[in-house]
């Protein structure tokens, strides 16, 4: 920007309006030039990938396609065939369990969490912070670490259980297709919790102490004063990281793989998995790509939703 | 000693406890990989034995794939912060309709899942010859942190007061070098926090190390975790000693730097 290193006498000397909009016009491509590399990106690397999807799910890619370099349109087969399957109506089945499971409970300890952190005590600070701790293990540590502590015979969970003779044989937890779902939910709770105490927290920390003080005066406290003063105020807080749950949870894929790999016989198969095994274990990619925009879908019409309800109540 | 200095200590010892459970499964992993060799899992509570046999195996067997993890995640904070910085700047700082454009895109690109990114991508490396390369990895990851970036560089950068710019401006300086000298060292605390948390996005991918890799050149360690737990595991401890090796960085971050660890999630989600 040469005019810029001028003396500043010319700077006050009012420029006439071609040399302002000059400037101005070097000036706004320098705007660009901080956003191009951002633009770039984010459309390589999602706009690229959801349309490249779309129009795979719409084509026979698959093996041969690496092969051939050739890829048939093939109309809609691509969504029949992945609905028609036995299994999607159990991956659909077993993702929703999943979302509402693992979300109902990291929010509901989560925030028991959070408002037992807020009462602000010797160390709580600390506590509340090495509580992070599962949200930012890889995920596939967590789940291996939990594979040896669920591990049915020599795990620690069932000789704990065993040795207080709470059950009279090895639960096997990932093992039977009964209890594998509820394991996997069980395991994705816990990584979740943290991330809702924190954000939970942090809402708790906004209300000013005021409103407690003049509610006490109204006789306002325990159960009263949480009903009254601190769940009003922590909607919007609980509302955003109800959606984040739902729009993170329902495409979780590395906690499922890493425990079970989907199985046993299926139980824990969800959309994410059901489109990575397609996709990368078949090489079916147009039919892993058509799972896979069934999930965006539900997110999309989920995040439409909130949306639509958040600003109704803001109206309100 | 008044009630309330009482009641404040059993509220440290609840808190101990709750702390306790919840971390109980990290304690295992280390107990379970300082123990003898086997395909059992016979630990007691405590390593009263305590070997290091797990990880002698581990560093021999992933020493390499945490080395590949280690270039991936440092590769991935310089690009990530490279590309995200000056937008965040931008949406932060100029005034254009373009903005909240460009924070509902960041937004939309969060309800992305990453198995739709590694279908396309897999089909453009395989072309390009991407597949099986750190390089491929980097960018991959990218797309975890480069929009988790802007949303912590921005919501940073909304606070700085626009005089501070328009003065270097005032003395001459373009708006890239007043954005250098004056913009990007005042954001340091934000820049630390945005780069800690591209390099555990990183660390931890496991979907694109599954997917955009085929042969054995390239694996980072997640990858040899999980196939460490595909065949029917043999040694528990060589498991659970990578896991713990794994995990190093999100405990060192944690205990290192913990006020920028709670600011990020806090600033990565609301804004």
């Amino acid at each position: 920007m040469a005019h810029a290193t001028l003396t500043p006498t010319s700077e006050v000397k009012a420029p006439g309006p071609a040399r302002r909009s000059r400037r101005h016009r070097g000036e706004s491509l320098t705007k660009v030039l901080f956003v191009l590399p951002a633009a770039l990106a984010m459309l390589a690397l999602f706009g690229y990938p959801v349309v490249k999807n779309l129009l795979m799910s719409l084509q026979d890619y698959g093996l041969r396609t690496f092969f051939t370099g050739q890829a048939p349109w093939v109309g809609l087969q691509n969504y029949t065939a992945v609905v028609k399957d036995k299994l999607f109506s159990d991956a659909m089945v077993n993702t929703a369990l999943f979302t509402i499971g693992s979300i109902v409970f990291q929010f509901a300890i989560g925030l028991g969490l959070a408002l037992f952190f807020h009462r602000r005590f010797p160390l709580s600070g600390v506590l509340r912070s090495l509580l992070l701790l599962p949200w930012l293990l890889p995920l596939i540590v967590s789940s291996a670490t939990w594979r040896s502590i669920l591990e049915q015979d020599s795990g620690i969970l069932n000789r704990t259980l065993m040795g207080l003779h709470l059950v009279d044989d090895p639960v096997p937890w990932l093992n039977s297709p009964s209890v594998a779902l509820i394991a996997v939910i069980g395991v994705n709770i816990w990584i979740g919790i943290p991330f809702n105490v924190t954000l939970l927290y942090s809402g708790l920390a906004e209300i000013p102490d005021e409103l407690y003080e003049a509610g006490q005066l109204d006789g306002a406290t325990g159960w009263r004063s949480f009903w009254y003063i601190t769940w009003p105020n922590l909607r919007a807080v609980a509302s955003v990281l109800l959606m984040l749950g739902v729009v993170y949870t329902i495409k979780v894929l590395d906690i499922i793989l890493g425990l079970t790999g989907g199985g046993p016989a299926n139980a824990t198969q969800t959309l994410a998995t059901q489109s990575y095994e397609k996709s990368f274990i078949d090489f079916k990619f147009g039919q892993g790509a058509a799972l896979s925009n069934i999930l965006i879908a539900i997110s999309f019409l989920f995040a439409i939703f909130y949306l639509r309800s958040t600003r109704r109540a803001i109206d309100e | 000693m008044t009630d309330s200095t009482i009641r404040r200590a059993v509220y440290t010892v609840i808190g101990v406890l709750i702390l306790a459970v919840m971390l109980f499964p990290v304690y295992w992993m280390v107990n379970a990989s300082l123990q003898p060799s086997g395909n059992t899992l016979t630990a007691g509570f405590l390593p009263l034995h305590p070997t290091f046999a797990g990880y002698k195996r581990a560093l021999s067997e992933q020493g390499d794939n945490l080395v590949t993890s280690m270039i991936i995640a440092a590769g991935t904070v310089v690009l990530s912060l490279a590309i995200a910085t000056p937008c965040a700047y931008a949406l932060s700082q100029f005034r254009s309709r373009w903005v909240s454009v460009g924070l509902l895109a960041i937004l939309i690109s969060q309800m992305i899942p990453g198995i739709v990114i590694a279908n396309a991508l897999y089909t453009a490396y395989e072309r390009i010859g991407l597949l099986n390369s750190i390089p491929g990895l980097i960018v991959a990851n990218c797309s975890s942190g480069i929009p988790f970036a802007i949303l912590i560089l921005r919501s940073f950068m909304l606070s700085l007061p626009p005089s501070l710019v328009e003065a270097a401006r005032v003395d001459g300086a373009g708006l890239f070098r007043a954005f250098v000298a004056i913009v990007l060292p005042i954001s340091k605390n934000s820049l630390i926090t945005a780069g800690l948390f591209s390099f555990l996005f990183s660390w931890s991918d496991f979907l694109f190390a599954l997917t955009l890799t085929t042969k054995g050149g390239v694996r980072p360690v997640t990858l040899g975790i999980y196939q460490y737990l595909g065949t029917q595991v043999q040694n528990w401890n060589a498991v659970m000693a990578t896991a713990v090796l794994s995990a190093i960085p999100a405990i060192v971050l944690l205990v290192a730097a913990q006020k920028y660890i709670a600011a990020g999630a806090i600033g990565g989600a609301v804004k």
